[in-house]
């Protein structure tokens, strides 16, 4: 048995000690907005926060979470996840969308440790979330747009 | 977004909706209004909707899409349309996928219901207009008869109908009563000249769901009972399962079920976690006596030999001998193209319910009349009791459009192996990287002259690799023995010159092989613009230039794009200090692009900075999904120029298997771009794919001008190694 606290919930689950947070997420909460696009930490689509901390869900299991306070997509707030999604919405960023959980997610996260992030900032925090639809250019913009309603 | 499709109870539900079947225009049937279609057929207790638009009360206009949306736009496209011709509000406008229907869904140019080509604006262009004419026609007509007055008084903007009495009306009002009139046999489309919607940046539809992880794609379909289910393929293509030992896999946690399928062996289980561990713990034997054993590298030398002999000729203009013997100068080249995955960020997935009504399937389905009869085939259903409902897909890039329907195909075997209840087929990345349907493997080879005043006199282009439609339900491509797919791009240039001959080897492999974003166009582009690029060098003309010089009379959109990037990029040559410019020209589906990309040097690769486009599409039903496209297909061929690489080693089993060892281009990889749209009145085509071709060559010939070398080889990431 496993307690941790998922988007400001406690929360118990008995499943294997080995099974990543992405199936405990998705499957055994049905919270389906992180997704599965790798399995080895190469894409960034299952990303969530881990106490603040943009992780990959997809090899974190379950057992390194105990007592640890979980955000995914669906329970992303605050000032710089309203701003991400606001500068997203505005931008038009998602083509087929399948990434873009984990995108927001790590541009939150960011924002939160970076609230002005630089071109070289947002290559380091977002090089590890793949686009295949390359909306690249839309998330840069989109990350200094966010910036810039934060500021104001 | 959080129901899949229009079931029959969420239809049922909006009674008072104005419900409308426009079926234009291709005719056909009688439509008088909602009833008809709420009763549907009333036969098998199946919905089948004849209808494009719904109007609720509560006055949102839902647009039924026929087209599957991956990105590209078309639920927001398709929507504009409608939404134009109907003066609707943008802000009442919805889209839902629609039902699989062979007749009323079907994509025009293809006569069964499918996406590719980039053709879902192209071929629903007229057709979504005549929907939301009509639609408004009736609620005028409706108003008409409730404020007494003449409908050619009645005028509607912005959702809004209105008399100049002062009678006034949301669309949701009339709708009960624009559901009892008959649609107009030829409603009045408008002059493009009042477009207000059309030609203006719109918000897309689907943007907020995306971005707040609410949108539903196949991965996330959840039922009573649903079992996940991992497959376990073959590690060659074309070997089949010989024999397997479950044990371990049934001792994992969760694991309920192992079955042998016609495609490997299914793991059944209570999670997606189980299921991935239970088929990594499954041991199974392959009979390879059938299986595909040579390498990339094999293949390459084969393709080679057969790229240097005459093929079947495809295109011939004067005397390409003759010509080539007078050259004052020759010149020759060889190129290589990978075998390229399509790897969409959502892996290939499918669920589906079986009950004693029948089935119920849920994917991204790309060809749903294909998917849609071989689930009712494989399951031995008639046609009707099977529900194919299209979901949001994680991409696509043409791996969704199979032909084959071997994911359909395996999800209703799954089904049948285990019998009634609710099943999820999720394959893992390595099923994808490893699992076929792959860009074809080409070499093109070339022999070009020039004249004694370096003019291009001769150009033979001879093309090697598999056919991608050959045995499948688009065979007519094959035209007189050459597979259009294989070799679009190389013919139909938009230059003259004296002699011209295009030849095509068809090669057999046991490689599944589909189309790639942009298809043919993907090898054909890189190909001819380089070797292009090289003749003109040669004969001492710049490449702006020496392109505009050599465009046939007929060529203006080509000459348009060109000049219009030359003008963006400030092009006067190659050069710019310690970086480079190339260009390049290409058309694809009937769209018209050139980029310039400037390039310098990182770690002896090149580095793409910017990339000027211009783009002639015909009308820019929505200038910012095409800018968004035309950064897509960037950033995806600057990835498959760069990288990407699939390799059958020795033996032919796949070397690559995650995004570890296919590894795509990544955000401080990707160029600043800069996209002009020409104006234009012609007929909207595709845009999905004709930001692809151009990139490759546009980097590949700026790298040339930067190190003297052109890449003769892709992915550019490769060629330093294998030189």
């Amino acid at each position: 048995m496993t307690k941790f606290r998922i988007n400001g919930r406690d929360v118990s689950v008995d499943v294997p000690e080995d099974m990543p947070l992405l199936w405990v997420v998705r499957d055994e909460f049905g919270m389906t907005g992180t997704k599965f696009g790798c399995g080895i930490a190469q894409c960034g689509a299952c990303t969530v926060m881990i106490d603040g901390y943009a992780s990959r869900s997809c090899v974190t299991p379950v057992s390194a979470v105990e007592g640890a306070e979980i955000t995914t997509i669906e329970g992303l707030a605050g000032d710089e996840a309203e701003a991400v999604r606001q500068a997203w919405v505005a931008l038009d960023v998602p083509q087929c969308g399948y990434c873009q959980s984990g995108q927001v997610v790590a541009a939150t996260a960011l924002l939160q440790e970076t609230p002005k992030p630089t071109d070289e900032d947002i290559d380091f925090a977002m090089e590890g979330n793949l686009c295949r639809c390359a909306s690249y250019v839309r998330i840069r913009q989109a990350i200094h747009d966010a910036a810039d309603i934060l500021e104001s | 977004m959080t129901t899949h499709t229009p079931t029959r109870r969420r239809v049922l539900q909006g009674s008072g909706a104005l419900v409308l079947g426009v079926a234009l225009p291709m005719g056909a049937r009688a439509q008088s209004g909602a009833a008809a279609v709420i009763q549907g057929d009333g036969s098998a207790g199946t919905f089948a909707p004849n209808a494009f638009i719904r109007i609720a009360t509560d006055d949102t206009v839902t647009v039924l899409i026929k087209h599957i949306e991956f990105g590209q736009g078309p639920m927001t496209g398709l929507s504009t349309l409608v939404a134009e011709e109907l003066d609707a509000d943008w802000a009442q406008m919805r889209a839902e996928h629609a039902p699989s229907d062979p007749e009323r869904y079907k994509n025009l140019f293809f006569g069964l219901q499918g996406t590719g080509g980039s053709t879902a604006v192209a071929n629903s262009w007229m057709q979504m207009r005549q929907a939301g004419a009509a639609a408004r026609a009736m609620l005028v007509e409706a108003a008409a008869a409730q404020w007494g007055v003449p409908a050619g008084e009645i005028s509607v903007a912005n959702g809004v109908v209105s008399h100049p009495a002062g009678h006034q009306s949301g669309f949701g009002a009339l709708a009960e009563a624009a559901s009892a009139l008959t649609p107009p046999a030829e409603p009045q489309l408008k002059d493009p000249a009042e477009f207000v919607l059309i030609g203006t940046d719109r918000p897309r539809l689907d943007t907020l769901a995306k971005s707040t992880g609410q949108a539903q794609y196949t991965i996330d379909v959840q039922r009573d009972g649903m079992v996940v289910v991992a497959v376990l393929h073959p590690p060659k293509f074309g070997a089949k399962l010989a024999d397997f030992d479950a044990t371990d896999a049934l001792a994992v946690p969760g694991v309920v079920r192992v079955e042998a399928i016609s495609s490997g062996v299914a793991v059944y289980a209570t999670n997606t976690w189980a299921a991935f561990q239970g088929r990594d713990a499954l041991s199974a034997n392959w009979d390879e006596s059938e299986a595909e054993t040579r390498s990339s590298e094999e293949m390459i030398r084969i393709w080679a030999e057969a790229a240097s002999r005459p093929a079947t000729v495809a295109e011939e203009t004067g005397d390409v001998d003759a010509a080539l013997a007078s050259a004052a100068v020759t010149h020759e080249a060889e190129f290589v193209f990978p075998f390229l995955a399509h790897a969409p960020m959502e892996p290939l997935d499918a669920a589906i319910e079986v009950s004693d009504a029948g089935a119920e399937v849920w994917m991204g389905s790309q060809l749903q009349t294909v998917d849609h009869q071989v689930v009712a085939g494989t399951l031995g259903l008639p046609p009707e009791q099977v529900q194919v409902h299209t979901m949001l897909a994680g991409g696509s890039f043409g791996r969704r459009a199979q032909p084959s329907s071997h994911v359909a195909r395996e999800a209703a075997e799954i089904a049948k192996a285990a019998g009634k209840g609710a099943y999820k087929l999720v394959w893992t990345r390595e099923n994808d990287i490893r699992g076929g349907y792959y860009r074809p493997l080409t070499v093109h080879r070339f022999r070009g002259g020039l004249d004694a005043d370096g003019a291009i006199s001769a150009w033979e282009n001879t093309v090697a690799n598999q056919s991608i439609v050959a045995g499948s339900p688009f065979e007519m491509l094959i035209q007189n023995g050459v597979d259009a797919t294989s070799i679009e791009g190389s013919t139909k240039m938009p230059y003259a010159w004296p002699a011209h001959r295009v030849s095509w080897a068809w090669m057999e492999a046991k490689v599944p092989v589909l189309w790639w974003r942009s298809v043919g166009h993907t090898h054909t582009a890189y190909a001819t613009e380089t070797f292009l690029d090289e003749l003109l060098e040669k004969g001492g003309r710049d490449a702006v230039e020496g392109r505009l010089a050599l465009l046939k009379p007929e060529a203006g959109r080509d000459r348009g794009v060109l000049e219009r990037v030359a003008d963006m990029a400030g092009w006067s040559g190659p050069r710019r200090g310690d970086r480079a410019l190339g260009v390049a020209l290409h058309e694809s589906f009937n769209s018209y692009v050139a980029m310039i990309a400037e390039v310098s040097e990182r770690d002896g690769q090149p580095w793409a900075h910017k990339i000027w486009c211009a783009i002639d599409c015909g009308v820019a039903v929505n200038p910012n999904i095409i800018r968004a496209q035309i950064e897509g297909g960037i950033g995806y061929g600057l990835s498959a120029a760069l990288r990407e690489e699939v390799v059958l080693g020795e033996g032919g089993a796949v070397e690559q298997g995650n995004f570890d060892s296919y590894a795509p281009l990544r955000l401080p990889e990707m160029p600043a771009v800069e996209v002009s749209i020409i104006a234009s009145s012609e007929a909207p085509t595709g845009v999905g794919e004709p930001g692809l071709p151009p990139l490759a060559p546009a980097v590949g010939n700026a790298w040339r001008a930067l190190t003297g070398s052109t890449v003769r080889r892709l992915p550019i990431a490769g060629s330093s190694e294998r030189a």
